[in-house]
């Protein structure tokens, strides 16, 4: 690693006024110190979120859920009452990495991440979540805006994350073998809204929702519904894990097993 | 630039001098001089380095020390009480849980925070929750035997 200065952020406007120019925010570190050690990034400073307490927690609101930003996968599996509101949420943080990973990694350094194959934003997009941050709240089909990135700018700091409960959702995930990460995620929801569909791990330009399965689901919420319609390989990632053609393919077979799992 | 740091491991008050980038296993390693939590793959994978942060298991390579600031760590050392093995460490023994003995005390350490969250883990339940601890030599067969049986002895 490069060296760099360490602060501990005391409140979220603190984090924000020192996030700034080539500083960086970290978070569970999960993601950053990795890059770090790769030499991939070199931050003057790390603003440590770790002793915001604001930050950590989780509050059942409207039917849905608002997840503090600082909160960890363990405790968002854990969680009563993520369980009760969006089981599948539950089963999709359940789902991360492996337990010291779950330990430490939050959904807010998660859905800042953006990376192409994470499970959250999948999550975020088909349950039409809201991304709060220091300064305003961003819906999540606004938020995600392709490999690493989204609407953040700089200084910008997630604080929330909140989820409308769904009538129904599930969330199917393919592991590449290795890394365990999604080769192909697919999360459907059932919302009073209508059917929605985001796909991660799949997309070339990361988290997309899949309007063609939408439509279909739509008029009949049944895994059958989804035999008819076609899946384009334009667009999904080929790489040693899986071609193109072989994504499209499991984004068909994860999302009819997630309206069958669908509760 | 340097900066103290200060925490609690295995029960004793403990501080000495970092970098911010130094990591909380370099600083158990290297400062405190507690070389039974290793460095396998350094990639944040392998799981040797796995310590327990205010009861919690985490990799100690993918941790700053400073991150680590006030917190309560536990080591593979401080399992053991008065000269006796802790129940899991006895059920390693007893059930041949390693070959080569790298990866054993991140496995050890998994298996107890596994425990203290499971009373009573299947033999699924046990190799999900190793899903981060890799071993090179024999693969897992009786290590989660040992998981099992420490489970119960720790009941
Ligand atoms: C072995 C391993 C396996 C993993 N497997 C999976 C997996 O299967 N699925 C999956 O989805 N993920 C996986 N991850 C990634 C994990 O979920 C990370 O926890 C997550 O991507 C980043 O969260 P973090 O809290 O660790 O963020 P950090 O690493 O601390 O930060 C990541 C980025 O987000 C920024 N950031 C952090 N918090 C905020 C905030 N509140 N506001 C604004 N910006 C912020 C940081 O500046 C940084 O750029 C894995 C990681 C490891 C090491």
């Amino acid at each position: 690693m490069y060296s760099f200065d360490y602060q501990k952020a005391g409140s979220v406007a603190d984090a924000a006024k020192a996030a700034t120019g080539e500083a960086k925010l970290v978070a569970g570190g999960m993601t950053l110190i990795p890059t770090l050690k790769l030499r991939l990034a070199q931050p003057s400073k790390l603003v440590d979120l770790g002793g915001i307490r604001d930050l950590v927690g989780i509050k059942a609101e409207g039917g849905g859920v608002t997840i503090g930003a600082m909160t960890t996968h363990a405790a968002v599996a854990k969680s009563a009452d993520v369980k009760k509101a969006i089981p599948a949420l539950a089963v999709l943080a359940e789902g991360i990495g492996d337990p010291a990973v779950r330990n430490r990694g939050t959904i807010g350094g998660s859905v800042a991440n953006n990376d192409p194959a994470a499970d959250y934003p999948a999550a975020c997009v088909a349950l039409g979540a809201t991304i709060v941050t220091s300064k305003r709240k961003i819906a999540a089909d606004d938020f995600f805006k392709g490999l690493f990135e989204t609407a953040l700018e700089a200084g910008e700091v997630i604080t929330a994350v909140s989820f409308p409960a769904p009538e129904k959702a599930n969330y199917q995930k393919f592991r590449n073998p290795a890394s365990r990460y999604a080769l192909v995620g697919v999360f459907v929801a059932k919302t009073k809204g209508g059917v929605r569909v985001a796909v991660t791990g799949a997309g070339e330009g990361g988290v997309f929702r899949k309007k063609s399965f939408e439509a279909a689901l739509s008029k009949s919420f049944d895994a059958g519904a989804l035999d008819a319609v076609k899946v384009d390989a334009k667009g999904l990632n080929s790489d040693i894990h899986a071609s193109a053609d072989y994504r499209a393919h499991l984004i068909k077979v994860m999302a009819k097993r997630a309206v069958q799992a669908a509760r | 630039m340097p900066t103290t740091v200060s925490m609690t491991v295995n029960g004793k008050k403990v501080s000495g001098s970092v970098e911010p980038r130094t990591l909380l296993v370099q600083f158990i390693r290297e400062t405190l001089g507690l070389t039974g939590t290793h460095v396998g793959c350094d990639t944040s994978q392998c799981g040797t380095c796995v310590v327990h942060v205010d009861g919690k298991s985490v990799k100690s390579c993918t941790m700053l020390a400073v991150q680590a600031e006030g917190s309560d760590v536990l080591t593979i050392e401080g399992l053991a009480k008065d000269g006796k093995l802790h129940p899991m460490q006895e059920a390693f023994r007893e059930h041949h849980g390693l070959q080569c003995g790298f990866c054993t005390p991140g496995m050890v350490m998994s298996a107890v925070d596994l425990v203290k969250n499971n009373k009573n883990p299947s033999e699924h339940e046990i190799r999900d929750w190793l899903e981060g601890n890799l071993c090179r030599c024999t693969g897992y067969h009786n290590i989660v035997k040992a998981i099992a049986a420490g489970a119960k002895a720790m009941a």
